[in-house]
């Protein structure tokens, strides 16, 4: 509770002379300001450089960073003393692309590319217009050709050999431009004044909601093949797609609900006086307001969603957490799972970090 | 989002008689309509795949031998109990790590979230690398990375012992514990029994001191009703309180309280997780009390102490409880991840079950009823909670 009491008093210490050392008088404000503080700051300093020096020691200045092909016995003699970079090297293609043919492995990265260019140019607000929505189905169709092949001369791959970060990236892509619509359609039906379209949409978003994600991917794993007619099988992948979907909608139904309900009364009033109708009235009127006021919300789901595909590892499909785990069943390479996951995690980090400073920026600049 | 501007479309007339009523008569019976067909095709198929597989549909199978091992439980179990049985353990190991995780996670999320408040430089920023680098890469990941960094700790003969008395190794924590048998529940029930009675009786203390102005000491209740109570149930039963301090038997630990290697690592992904999330939540709910209410509260003279329990808090509590409900609530359903590490909580059980017996629809709705009645539960706590919180307009 004494760091609680700081917050009144930090004003109060910025406003102190400003004499001697600029340096001095920064260490003083910030780390010095009272005794216990000193004593914090001496305490933390001396456990953080520890910690530091240890992770420095294992992971640079004792580490094995390239060894001869499929040849771990230098790994092993640092084991315990040193990390094994090396293993990123060696199994790197693995971990990126999965089973995708090796010859063919730039069709993934190339799309990779594109996934990212298209975030990207998703992000800048002069390209908030409708030709964005063209923009994303055009991309995402180039991808879905890039992956599967079979027509302009490239070669068929089929989904069960795709796997890693694309298939990571079409999980999370594909679960939010498909979930979008899914979830603007609820959260109006949620708002709707008739019972039947009310209490429908209320029962999915609530009984989605209510349930973690491993057991609505249970359910497309193991009862999508009872729901259809026999004969009728679909791929793994598409079945964990679907439950994505349907888990994006129901929570983007919620966010988009929110935003709905920011819009002032007076605009919904205004449009019924022009005599639209009620789709042109949330078309042009309603949703457009609505959405921009949820944007920072909608980007911190999609960061959600976008750490939550890795919980197909459970169901056995091959996105980047579960290539990783696959890399290290190599009797090889077997004892060197940390250094392996350290390396997924930057991955995973680099966009959710990305992403979640795009979100408070846009948080800082909303309302301009 | 749009370029082009709202323009009043030409449109016919039509009588106004019950127009609105008809169209949205139209758009009732056609949404139910489709959700009715697609439930039906699909409920017809499911029947014609069930019994070309021949399945029984219904809960019967719940009475049956499980036959399947459940290596840590809170409850007593073995595989030739019922399939129901073993449900009743999942659901009890699934709460064991949700409570707990709750209750750890709130404090280290406090902690943390005043931390990167605090003038302190350096804990502010640490603080502040301890939220971004937590929350941005997926839990299952920490989870798996938890469970292999427990596997790879020295065998129960060299375990690390940071405490005396407390053990870590590969097979798990191993702490010291009082053993709780049937007399010690009884105290520790007299115990509770006697805070409650403390909390009416306070409750009505404050109801007449409102009336009448006169102070009324509560604290003679407290020592007697939730202390003097207990203690004197306690001797008058000889229950004894001694420690039982785990021991290194051959290559294995005898007494105290052991935490699973799979326990442990979901207990310490899910706490370290859930906590960034609850530190930015403490922060934002502080920082949303506005500097106006410190002053106010300093020029009252309050004390520090009474200044945070009566302004501060409440006015903050009033931000910090909704985000809060949500985020419990996901803690509990992260908690499924279990089966990824193979620590059996009900949905690894269902699983398990589903794979045994072929009941996919049945275990899969009881993992939804569980675990909707879980959220239900936290939920209506939590609202009552919130109302008792908050801001009373007058």
């Amino acid at each position: 509770m004494t760091a609680i009491t700081d917050i009144p008093d930090a004003p109060r210490a910025a406003r102190r002379p400003q004499i001697g050392n600029p340096v001095l008088r920064w260490l003083r404000t910030n780390l010095f300001s009272s005794i216990p503080n000193g004593i914090l700051s001496v305490a933390l300093l001396a456990v953080l450089s520890k910690g530091i020096f240890s992770f420095v020691q294992w992971g640079v200045a004792n580490a094995v960073w390239l060894t001869p092909a499929n040849n771990s016995s230098a790994c092993k003699a640092v084991r315990g003393v040193g990390a094994c970079w090396a293993i990123i090297p060696e199994k790197y293609r693995f971990i990126l692309f999965g089973t995708y043919p090796f010859d063919e492995q730039w069709r993934p990265a190339l799309s990779v590319v594109l996934f990212i260019a298209l975030f990207y140019l998703s992000t800048r607000r002069a390209f908030w217009r409708r030709e964005l929505v063209y923009l994303w189905i055009g991309t995402l169709a180039l991808i879905s050709v890039l992956m599967w092949g079979g027509v302009l001369g490239l070669s068929f791959v089929s989904q069960d050999r795709w796997g890693g970060l694309p298939v990571t990236l079409i999980l999370a892509t594909f679960g939010l431009a498909c979930g979008f619509p899914l979830g603007i359609l609820v959260a109006l039906g949620r708002r709707s004044k008739l019972p039947a379209v009310r209490s429908l949409s209320v029962l999915y978003v609530e009984l989605i909601r209510g349930v973690p994600l491993v057991s609505l991917l249970f359910m497309a794993s193991v009862m999508f093949p009872l729901f259809m007619p026999s004969g009728f099988n679909i791929d793994k992948l598409l079945r964990a797609q679907i439950a994505i979907i349907l888990f994006a909608g129901a929570y983007l139904a919620e966010i988009i609900r929110g935003g709905l309900q920011a819009v002032p009364s007076g605009q919904y009033e205004a449009a019924d006086a022009l005599g639209l109708s009620y789709w042109r009235k949330h078309r042009l009127i309603v949703l457009p307001q609505a959405i921009r006021h949820v944007i920072p919300p909608l980007v911190n789901t999609f960061i959600a969603f976008f750490k939550d595909t890795s919980l197909v590892l459970i169901i056995g499909i091959f996105d980047l957490l579960t290539t990783a785990k696959t890399a290290i069943i190599d009797p090889a390479w077997q004892q060197f799972s940390v250094e392996v996951y350290i390396f997924v995690a930057a991955i995973y980090f680099v966009f959710c970090f990305a992403m979640s400073r795009y979100s408070r920026s846009l948080e800082a600049t909303s309302g301009r | 989002m749009t370029a082009d501007h709202p323009r009043p479309p030409p449109r016919r007339r039509f009588p106004a008689f019950g127009r609105n009523e008809l169209t949205g008569l139209f758009w009732q019976v056609l949404v139910v309509g489709i959700v009715v067909g697609v439930v039906a095709f699909l409920w017809s198929n499911t029947v014609t795949n069930l019994s070309a597989r021949r399945i029984t549909t219904g809960f019967a199978f719940l009475g049956r031998e499980a036959g399947m091992p459940i290596s840590d439980s809170l409850l007593a179990y073995n595989p030739r109990d019922s399939y129901l049985w073993a449900f009743i353990v999942g659901i009890a190991n699934t709460l064991r790590v949700a409570v707990i995780g709750i209750v750890l996670a709130t404090i280290l999320g406090t902690l943390i979230g005043i931390s990167r408040l605090s003038a302190n430089w350096l804990l502010s920023r640490l603080a502040a690398v301890y939220v971004e680098a937590l929350r941005d890469i997926p839990l299952l990941l920490q989870l798996l990375f938890w469970y292999v960094l427990m596997q790879a700790l020295p065998a129960a003969r060299a375990a690390f012992r940071p405490v005396e008395g407390v053990f870590l190794s590969n097979r798990g924590l191993i702490l010291p514990a009082i053993p709780l048998g049937p007399p010690q529940l009884w105290v520790l029930g007299t115990a509770v029994l006697g805070l409650t009675a403390f909390v009416l009786i306070r409750r009505w203390l404050i109801a007449q001191q409102m009336r009448d102005g006169k102070p009324r000491p509560a604290w003679p209740f407290a020592v007697g009703l939730v202390l003097a109570l207990p203690a004197a149930m306690s001797v008058a039963l000889g229950v004894s309180w001694t420690i039982e301090w785990p021991a290194l038997r051959g290559f294995n630990f005898v007494g105290g309280l052991t935490l699973a290697p799979e326990y442990f690592a979901l207990l310490i992904a899910l706490v370290t997780y859930t906590s960034a999330f609850i530190a930015e939540i403490v922060r934002s709910g502080i920082q949303s009390v506005p500097r106006g209410q410190w002053d106010a509260a300093n020029a009252l003279g309050l004390r520090r102490s009474l200044m945070l329990r009566q302004i501060i808090l409440p006015q903050a509590l009033r931000v910090i409880v909704p985000p809060m409900t949500s985020q419990y609530l996901n803690l509990t359903k992260n908690s499924s991840l279990a089966v990824a590490i193979g620590y059996q909580d009900v949905v690894s059980i269902a699983n398990t079950t589903l794979n045994q017996t072929g009941q996919a629809i049945e275990a899969i709705a009881l993992i939804m009823a569980v675990f909707l009645t879980i959220s239900l539960g936290i939920s209506f706590f939590m609202n009552w909670y919130n109302s008792r919180i908050a801001l009373v307009e007058r």
